[in-house]
């Protein structure tokens, strides 16, 4: 290699590796030690199971773990739902003029910020909100139907910050899809339903996968909207983590937590990624 | 069905129906902060008790509007600077991290490679108590070992910015890499016969034709610094950003100025958006 090639090399890589090692390699190894690790009485870090042994002690906490898990595939797969329609409207059915522009309008809750967005769901499903005023206006309610602080209004607020993530990729794979495949077999006879089911979905398999994983990511690990959404009965898991970090400082039991939703997550991804064939890399496409 | 294709009415209608009901449950969280930014009420939600711009200018004991409220001020000048550094910094190592990738072989560049996208599936709670935890590790060790005071490590501005940073490069990592997928290597080959240094076509040639999407990739993180949480929470100090600042007022006191400060946000981004479609459609 040229001399010169080698000094560029290093000039590229030097930066790269201090982010990677850093900020992303060197605290994940830091979070597994610690969440192997508590403190004494003399308030030294000493080894142990305990943070692991406690979760699996404690009803309270798997049951979280299993309830969000749950949750998460099942907003993933309702957010697939919602979105598909969407999807294939704005690639194939409205004219390229409109599409644009609907496109713009839904990056704009992206940009605003889902703490923005979620309190605007707390006011419109409150008990003194936009639909129970809405609905008390028209005379079909007296009294207020109680939507917020239910597991409803949580999935309804973990679908609005999630669903443009499922949109935009199956977008991306729709938009390659040429549409005299779907005209010959609509010339052939073909319902539909036959054209969706075998067309058109698993042409847009790459994107849904992408879609869905980033969904699930994002659902699994969010907290702002059980939080602020969610009732009382709302188990999530990383409310858990959240709570030993900034409340009762039992860092050790939070690591363990954040080690055992990085794991399962993981696990789930690389699953995905291995029944549909796909690359992380596509993924970020 | 698509363009193209006859449909039946009724499909064609309830499909716009659908769609249709897909935008207002879109834009419905916006519009309603919207309006009830300029309600003539002390509570959040309806009823309308007429229009009023209290909640942006009153300066009273009761209503405290978002320009006289020094905090929310304060947090939201916190967040802007927060933003504008993360940025900088994402957009020059996600640059590079994309020249390197793109450009360069090496050993354990798949490894390398997929560490550097991983921030993107890597829930953003574990990105911030790990980096919590290790920058509490180095902090206190210092102190122990060397009696430093090492301030830089402890929660706080700089802490925010570099937890925003590790998941920020990705994403610049992501735009500017699609960008040099499009890059015609040749240029570049024919600068370097012309007798340019590596680093010189890099500068002169590979820069300038990535120059829009770096542009773009700075923009993004911006509004990814300006809007996080999830990593935030754990780095943050007694510097409040606006949506930690937001996200205590929302749960502990919730006045309409929430709604005034929401509103200004959705604006700020709407114009945005509106200049980013008019700058695209003129190319």
């Amino acid at each position: 290699m040229h001399k010169g090639n080698r000094v560029t090399f290093y000039i590229l890589i030097v930066p790269v590796l201090l982010w990677l090692v850093l900020l992303i390699i060197l605290p994940h190894i830091d979070l597994f030690i610690s969440s192997f690790q508590v403190q004494n009485d003399a308030g030294d870090s000493v080894f142990s199971l305990d943070n692991y042994k406690a979760f699996f002690d404690d009803k309270i906490y798997w049951l979280t773990f299993l309830n969000t898990l749950a949750y998460a595939i099942g907003v993933t797969f309702l957010t697939f739902l919602v979105a598909f329609p969407v999807a294939f409207f704005l690639t194939k059915v409205v004219s390229r003029k409109y599409a644009s522009f609907l496109t713009l309008l839904l990056l704009i809750p992206l940009w605003v910020g889902e703490l923005v967005t979620i309190y605007g769901w707390m006011i419109i499903l409150g008990d003194h909100g936009i639909i129970n005023e809405f609905l008390k206006y028209i005379g079909v309610i007296d009294k207020p139907i109680h939507l917020l602080y239910t597991d409803l209004s949580m999935i309804i607020g973990l679908l609005y910050m999630s669903v443009l993530f499922m949109i935009v990729p199956i977008m991306s794979t729709l938009e390659s899809l040429d549409d005299s495949l779907i005209e010959a077999a609509s010339d052939l006879g073909a319902s539909k339903w036959a054209i969706f089911t075998k067309i058109v979905i698993p042409y847009s398999m790459p994107g849904i996968t992408s879609g869905s994983i980033i969904v699930f990511m994002l659902v699994i690990g969010d907290y702002v909207a059980p939080d602020i959404l969610g009732g009382k009965s709302s188990l999530w898991f990383t409310e858990q983590i959240y709570n030993d970090f900034l409340s009762t400082f039992n860092w050790n039991e939070g690591a363990a937590f954040g080690f055992l939703l990085l794991i399962i997550s993981s696990v789930i991804v690389w699953v995905a990624l291995k029944l549909s064939g796909q690359k992380l890399e596509r993924v970020g496409q | 069905m698509i363009r193209s294709l006859p449909n039946s009415p009724l499909y064609k209608i309830s499909y716009r129906i659908y769609i249709a009901i897909f935008f207002l449950f879109l834009v419905m969280p916006l519009i309603t902060i919207a309006v009830l930014a300029f309600n003539d009420s002390n509570f959040v939600a309806l009823p309308w008790r007429g229009f009023t711009l209290d909640w942006f200018f009153a300066n009273t004991d009761s209503r405290v509007g978002l320009f006289a409220d020094d905090d929310l001020l304060q947090s939201i000048w916190t967040s802007v600077q927060t933003a504008f550094y993360m940025s900088i910094l994402s957009t020059v190592i996600g640059t590079i991290a994309a020249l390197l990738f793109e450009e360069e072989k090496f050993r354990f560049k798949g490894l390398l490679y997929f560490f550097a996208i991983a921030p993107l599936v890597i829930p953003g709670v574990i990105l911030g108590i790990s980096i919590l935890i290790s920058s509490t590790f180095v902090g206190s060790y210092l102190e122990n070992r060397f009696g430093i005071n090492a301030d830089f490590f402890s929660p706080g501005f700089w802490l925010v910015v570099l937890g925003q940073f590790s998941f920020g490069a990705t994403y610049v990592l992501l735009i500017v890499g699609a960008r040099l997928k499009k890059f015609d290597r040749t240029l570049e080959e024919a600068a370097l016969s012309l007798k340019a240094t590596r680093l010189q076509s890099i500068w002169y040639i590979t820069i300038p034709f990535l120059k829009p999407a770096i542009i773009n990739a700075f923009v993004v993180s911006f509004l990814i610094s300006f809007s996080n949480f999830n990593t935030t929470i754990f780095l943050v100090g007694s510097d409040p950003t606006l949506p930690v600042d937001l996200y205590s007022r929302i749960k502990f006191s919730s006045t309409p100025v929430l709604n005034a400060v929401s509103f200004v946000i959705v604006l700020f981004i709407t114009l945005v958006a509106i200049i980013n479609l008019f700058v695209n459609r003129k190319k």
